[in-house]
Formats: C-alpha cells, structure tokens, sequence
C-alpha cells in the first residue's frame, strides 16, 4: 500500500533528536508491547510480514505521532480481533477499568513452555530463508529497473526506488514473499537481490549528495531487466 | 482493508491502560505470562546488546581469518561464538575503508541486527532518520551525529527491505596496534556499527 509508513525520501520531517541516554524500555507498558510480538506469533496470530502490514493499517497521523511500540499494539490488537481471540468491546471495558484502576494487578498464570519458547526463539530466530525450484532471473551485475506501481496491500517495494534502475550486487537466494504472505497468502518463496542505486537515479543529479550510493533489497517480482539506455 | 477513522493520539497513560488491557486478556487466552513478557525485557535489556558485535568486531580485527568468514558469511561467523537468533537468521556484514563509509537504516519500519546490536534506538525507529537517511546521508550524519566526511568518501547506505540484516564493520583506529581483543572491544560503539559514527582511538 501507499502508506506514510513507507518513509524513504519524504521531507520536512524535522531533526533527527538524539536523546544522550536512553534506557531500551522508557515505559513499562513498552516491555509489554514487546512481547506481543513474539507470543502472538506463537499463538499462530501472524507472521512477521502480517505483523508489519498491521502497523501500516494505522492511521498515517497517529503512526507518524505515537510513540513506536504503540505500533506493535497497533498491530496485536488488529490481528487478535480480527481472530476472534479479543473481543473488542472486552478490550475497550478492560482499558477503562486499568484506567481508573492503573495499580489492580493482572491475572496470574504459569506457562513453563511459553518461558522457553522465549529463549529458543531469541537464540535461534525464525528464519525467513525457504527452499525453492525457482531458478534466478537475475545475476550478480544485472542492470534491472523496479516495477513502478502501486499494490494495494502490503509490499517491501518502496516508492522511493519504483520505476529506478540499479545493478544487482547480491543476490541472496529464496525467501517468503512479504506480497503474499504479509497479505494472509502462502509463503510463495522468491529470490531476494540487493540492488545498488545511485543517489542521482533515485533523486536526480541536482537534489543527490555527492558520492551517495543506496543499496536496497528486492524481491525477484519487483523487477525486470532494465530497458536499454539511450546512447549519450 | 478498513478505513481509519478518528485519528486519536493516546496519552501514556491511555497506551498503558489498553495494553494492560490486552496483556489481561492474553494471559487469560493462555497467550502471554507476566513472566514471559519480564523474561523478554531482560534478556533484551541486559543480555543482547551492542556488546556482542562489538565483540564480533574486535576479533575481526585481530583475526584476519575470521575477517574473512565474517565477511563471506556474517550468520555462520557470528554463530561461531555464540551470536545469533531472533532478527539475525540472515546477516551480511559491510566493511568500512579509507574511502567507503557504510550505514544501515530501515524506511520501511524498524529492520535492525538484533542477535549483535540488541534492540533498535529510538531515533533509528522515528520518522526522521528514516525518511532523510536514503536521500541526504551526509547531512543527517553530519547535522544528527557530527561526523564530517570529505566528498571523496562513498557513502553506501543499506535499506533493510528484506529479512537480510546488514550491520558494519568499523574501521580500526590509529595507535591501537597494542591494544588486545578485550580492550579494543570496549572502543567500539553501537553508531559505529550502525554506520551512524566511527570508532575512535582511546
């Protein structure tokens, strides 16, 4: 989809503000929507792609305003609607109860096999690599251009580098399909290249800074062999 | 897909209530536990942080072989001693030379090497960075991060679109030839292996 989250390029967005210390969690509440993530995944509500098409569907002034983790409740809160897992009404009851009673503690539950789901997942991961027959299209030093156009659903192909050319400088074999899985489809494993701009392709030669050079990974339907380039 | 409505900024204390709320709920759906939620907020608090590539880094140093490995394939290196997981399954380190300066960012969303860096900071999350660091690089790491690098220097940004998770191998300062693994380790820094700064002799 079009949306504000897709950010590369945009302007006017202010100072990048560095705070001089900054604890990982500013806020309790931020442990929390943390782990939303990975026991949700657990629980089968989504998967990384999904998760990311969720935040997306916020709307654009609050994604821009709200503190990040607020995107990750965001996020749970819309799948496990959607499941039928959290009822919505419960959930709009439960929040004006915790505001009015912000120090009434939550129930209580033991889950020995979610504690250690906790610490394999963070140690081994959950890899995104899938075996395929695909064969590649593309090979290392291939001029392509990028698709330009606008899926209406979730997509890593930012706007930034659609209708551009670069040159494949890696190319990393199969993995999930962020177009179809991030939509509720299969895993549909795609070969993934990281593609090389120049910052005048991408932003033209008087607003490029010198000597910039932006890499940016594709996923194999995202582009096409780059048309012939006229003779100079 | 549904259409937002009624745009509405919450408090602190409004987005701590819901998710709360949520939190409530989920244990009671045998999703979450308190203690899963506590064990998550330490382990990425106190036991995965940028203290890991940093170490990663300093044998890179001093090991021209593991250079080597790390370089050719970072996952399989960084597994050698013992790094790895969750937002890492595919990582691709990219070095810094006398005349290339590497630099990571997400504008997407948040992409960031978890199993060596730990959890992202704030900025690299925010609007900003992501929005300005593909189009005018030198200027955000001059203006956000004061690091000045002369024209002749390339700047190679990487936009983690994908699951590959790109991560920098800084250059060895100046006069830290006597220094061994331990002690070069401490010099190095999250922003220079975020590509965000450089690492500076002691």
């Amino acid at each position: 989809m079009n949306g504000v989250h897709d950010l590369g390029g945009t302007d006017g967005l202010g100072p990048v503000v560095i705070p001089e210390h900054e604890p990982v969690w500013r806020a309790e509440w931020e442990k929390t929507a943390f782990a939303l993530f990975p026991t949700n995944f657990r629980a089968g509500l989504f998967g990384v792609d999904m998760f990311r098409f969720g935040i997306e569907q916020m709307h654009p002034a609050v994604y821009l305003l709200s503190p990040y983790y607020e995107h990750w409740l965001h996020s749970a809160e819309h799948y496990a609607t959607r499941a039928g897992v959290i009822d919505p009404a419960e959930l709009d009851a439960k929040t004006q109860y915790y505001l009015d009673h912000p120090d009434e503690p939550l129930p209580d539950r033991k889950d020995p096999d979610l504690l250690a789901f906790v610490d394999a997942a963070v140690k081994q991961g959950a890899p995104a690599r899938r075996e395929s027959s695909r064969q590649p299209k593309f090979q290392v030093g291939d001029r392509v251009t990028v698709v330009d156009d606008s899926p209406r659903g979730h997509t890593r192909k930012a706007r930034y580098i659609r209708g551009k050319s670069g040159v494949v400088e890696l190319a990393h074999g199969t993995f999930i399909y962020p177009d179809s899985a991030g939509n509720g489809g299969e895993d549909d494993p795609q070969h993934v290249y990281t593609v090389k701009f120049t910052g005048e392709e991408l932003w033209g030669a008087d607003a490029a800074e010198p000597g910039g050079v932006v890499y940016v990974d594709v996923w194999e339907p995202y582009i096409v062999p780059a048309r012939e380039e006229s003779a100079a | 897909m549904s259409t937002p409505t009624n745009p509405k900024v919450r408090s602190q204390e409004e987005i701590a209530a819901r998710v709360k709320a949520l939190e409530a709920l989920m244990i009671e759906k045998g999703i979450m536990t308190t203690e899963a939620v506590d064990r998550l907020a330490e382990i990425y608090e106190n036991e995965v942080g940028p203290q890991l590539g940093a170490a990663v880094v300093a044998k890179a140093w001093t090991d021209p072989e593991f250079k080597a490995r790390l370089l050719a394939d970072a996952t399989k290196a960084c597994a050698e001693l013992g790094i790895g997981g969750l937002q890492g399954e595919d990582m691709v380190v990219v070095e810094n030379t006398a005349n290339t300066h590497n630099a990571i960012v997400c504008t997407l969303c948040s992409c960031y090497p978890w199993p060596v860096l730990g959890l992202p900071p704030n900025w690299y999350k925010e609007p900003a960075y992501r929005s300005r660091m593909v189009r005018e690089p030198r200027t955000v790491l001059r203006e956000a991060f004061g690091l000045e690098l002369p024209d002749s220097t390339e700047i190679r940004v990487w936009d983690s679109s994908s699951e590959m998770r790109y991560w920098v191998l800084p250059v060895r300062p100046a006069g830290t030839e006597n220094l061994d693994e331990k002690a070069l380790a401490a010099l190095v820094t999250r922003e220079s292996m975020i590509g965000t700064g450089v690492v500076e002799a002691p």
